[in-house]
């Protein structure tokens, strides 16, 4: 029998409610997974065991008295740590908020604790979702399991490297350019940006209001729309959040792509200079090919202003957080540093921020306050915003013709640890082909759809209109049955070829 | 250069934080790279494109004025880094 920890959580389900296996089973069979892999891929900032522990019992026992139960009762879920959670420490990756206990709950934390998912633990991430490699989390570097010496990618990258190490079965991140289906692509799992609006967004520590969505992360298709069907939906805490009905985002699952129409978007596939790999357009090239096989009208897309996206979200964002993070201030909550004599509370406020704050934190809001500044406001806030709405405009004209766009989720596989740290624009360029989709709001997904010879999991991305969720899900699931990517597991900590790895092998 | 050191103090300042001078110094040489990078949003034709602030297009979200549970001043006040007699105590605002 399949260890507890290779099963997906829609496999898991199953056995759970056959009851060939409990809650605690399974809660146990993580904790064992965790004990073997975490020292080396160090995913988890936090593991909330005992809670975990009373989830598990809880589910199990109302499984025995024949409660009807959630399809996802009793399977082990991580958290960002951007997801506020009641009595238990929320740092968001950041030292000022080291400490920080949370007097309640995300919105999505509520749905999940509702629905029965047993919270393993609080992921790594850049901090305050600054980063595309996890590296900004002030407190520890988070490996991916598919070659240790490599990112997982980020800001998500505690998540996606745990359901990729099987140290969790399913996770949930957060995407504001790319944060959660970029980790998901280098780490060679299934992850969905929602569009924006359709997930509550209460309780999530806030970057850029405008573009910041949450959404799961999983290792199959299906496994993602059963979180889907526990997450979406209108919450009135959330002034962003769309009223529109919530369908069973499994119904539609298994209904093909044929007479689909797939546009492959021209401008994701090379940026200005800024090659994608050869390895991953061949990838994204075949995935193209599959999806024509299996019925679908392929075609290729030009959208002009996507070439513009890197500079527009680099300004837009760095405005909200400027002024989001200005929270951040050493009162109510989090990190101070001590007055010192003859301090004012200015002085305070820039001490406390000068070491709560990690680099690139400093750096964006920076740029976000000069763009903001009197007398630069139109030239790059103003300019950006229209910028964006002509991006918006591109969408829309493709999706006259195209049912599902496509590209690489990134240009690259995993990038090495250190590689990018000392050049923010080199990092920045690695999210060209994800921002694009927050911009306009827009559902995106990323799915296995390879591996370089190295062995490093190849993304592709899946584009749909406004609330075309379903659309996408199936347009992944069809693709993903049609392969064995995501049937490749990585295993306990090994050698192959020189690369430490926990090594891919396909699941019989 | 487009910013000089003493601006990038001066943001610093409006952003309240602190630099180091070795750190306005890396600001400074990396915020005028990425700033070169954005030049190339002044070549496009963005006549007659509206601003856009949101994905979503809603306006004025509003609920019924119903009153609900709030936090308990012990609640907020739990995680304060100092506190005094049920206040969020800071440094003397007023001489």
């Amino acid at each position: 029998m399949t260890a507890a920890n290779e099963l997906t959580a829609h496999e898991l389900s199953r056995r759970l409610a056959k009851k060939e296996m409990s809650a605690r089973e399974a809660l146990a069979a993580t904790y064992a997974r965790i004990e073997e892999a975490e020292g080396e891929v160090g995913c988890y900032l936090l593991l909330s065991r005992e809670v975990a522990e009373e989830q598990a019992e809880s589910v199990d026992e109302r499984r025995a008295r024949g409660e009807e139960l959630g399809a996802l009762a009793g399977i082990p879920l991580a958290l960002k740590d951007i997801f506020c959670t009641k009595g238990i420490e929320t740092t968001c990756g950041s030292r000022i908020l080291k400490g920080f206990v949370p007097p309640y709950d995300a919105h999505v934390v509520e749905r999940c604790r509702e629905h029965g998912l047993v919270l393993v633990g609080k992921t790594n991430m850049d901090e305050f979702a600054m980063g595309s490699s996890t590296e900004n989390s002030a407190f520890q570097v988070t490996r991916n399991p598919w070659d240790l010496e490599r990112v997982p990618g980020g800001s998500s990258g505690g998540s996606a490297a745990a359901v990729a190490a099987g140290t969790a079965m399913v996770a949930m991140g957060t995407d504001t350019g790319g944060s959660i289906r970029q980790p998901a692509s280098f780490c060679g799992v299934v992850g969905l940006k929602p569009t924006y609006g359709r997930v509550s967004r209460y309780g999530v520590v806030a970057f850029a209001s405008s573009l910041d969505q949450v959404g799961p992360i999983t290792k199959d298709v299906r496994d993602c729309a059963l979180m889907m069907n526990v997450l979406a939906g209108h919450d009135g805490r959330d002034s962003t959040s769309i009223e529109a009905p919530v369908p069973d985002y499994t119904e539609g699952l298994e209904g093909g792509v044929k007479g689909l129409r797939v546009g492959l978007v021209k401008e994701l596939m090379g940026y200005q200079g800024v090659g994608v790999d050869s390895e991953v357009g061949e990838a994204i090239g075949a995935a193209a090919a599959r999806f024509e096989e299996l019925g679908a009208e392929c075609g290729e897309v030009s959208l002009p202003h996507l070439n513009y996206s890197i500079p527009v979200y680099y300004i837009i964002a760095p405005a909200e957080a400027s002024s989001n993070l200005a929270r951040y201030d050493g009162v109510q909550y989090g990190y101070r540093t001590p007055a010192e004599s003859g301090d004012d509370i200015v002085e305070m406020y820039r001490r406390t921020r000068d070491e709560g704050f990690g680099a690139e934190v400093k750096r964006r809001i920076m740029l976000g306050t000069y763009a903001l500044s009197a007398g630069y406001y139109d030239a790059y806030y103003v300019k950006a915003s229209q910028v964006r709405s002509l991006i918006r405009r591109d969408f829309d004209e493709a999706f006259e013709q195209y049912d599902v766009l496509v590209g690489p989720t990134s240009p690259t596989v995993a990038f090495r640890l250190g590689e990018k740290t000392e050049d923010p624009i080199s990092m920045y360029l690695s999210d060209v082909c994800t921002i694009p989709v927050n911009m306009g709001g827009l559902p995106g997904m990323s799915i296995p759809c390879g591996f370089s010879d190295g062995g490093l999991p190849i993304g592709l991305q899946l584009v749909g209109k406004p609330l075309g969720e379903e659309t996408l899900l199936r347009a992944a699931y069809a693709f993903e049955q049609s392969t064995d990517f995501h049937h490749r597991r990585v295993h306990p900590i090994a050698e192959t070829n020189g690369v430490r790895s926990a090594v891919g092998r396909a699941r019989g | 250069m487009r910013l000089t050191p003493e601006e990038v103090e001066h943001v610093a300042l409006l952003g309240r934080l602190r630099l180091s001078g070795e750190e306005r110094s890396r600001f400074t040489t990396q915020l005028n790279s990425i700033l070169e990078h954005f030049e190339q949003l002044q070549q496009v034709d963005t006549s007659g494109a509206a601003a856009m602030s949101h994905a979503v297009e809603m306006s004025n979200v509003f609920r019924e004025d119903e009153p609900g549970k709030s936090l308990s001043a012990e609640e907020a006040l739990a995680n304060a880094p100092e506190e005094a007699r049920g206040c969020f105590q800071v440094p003397r605002v007023i001489e």
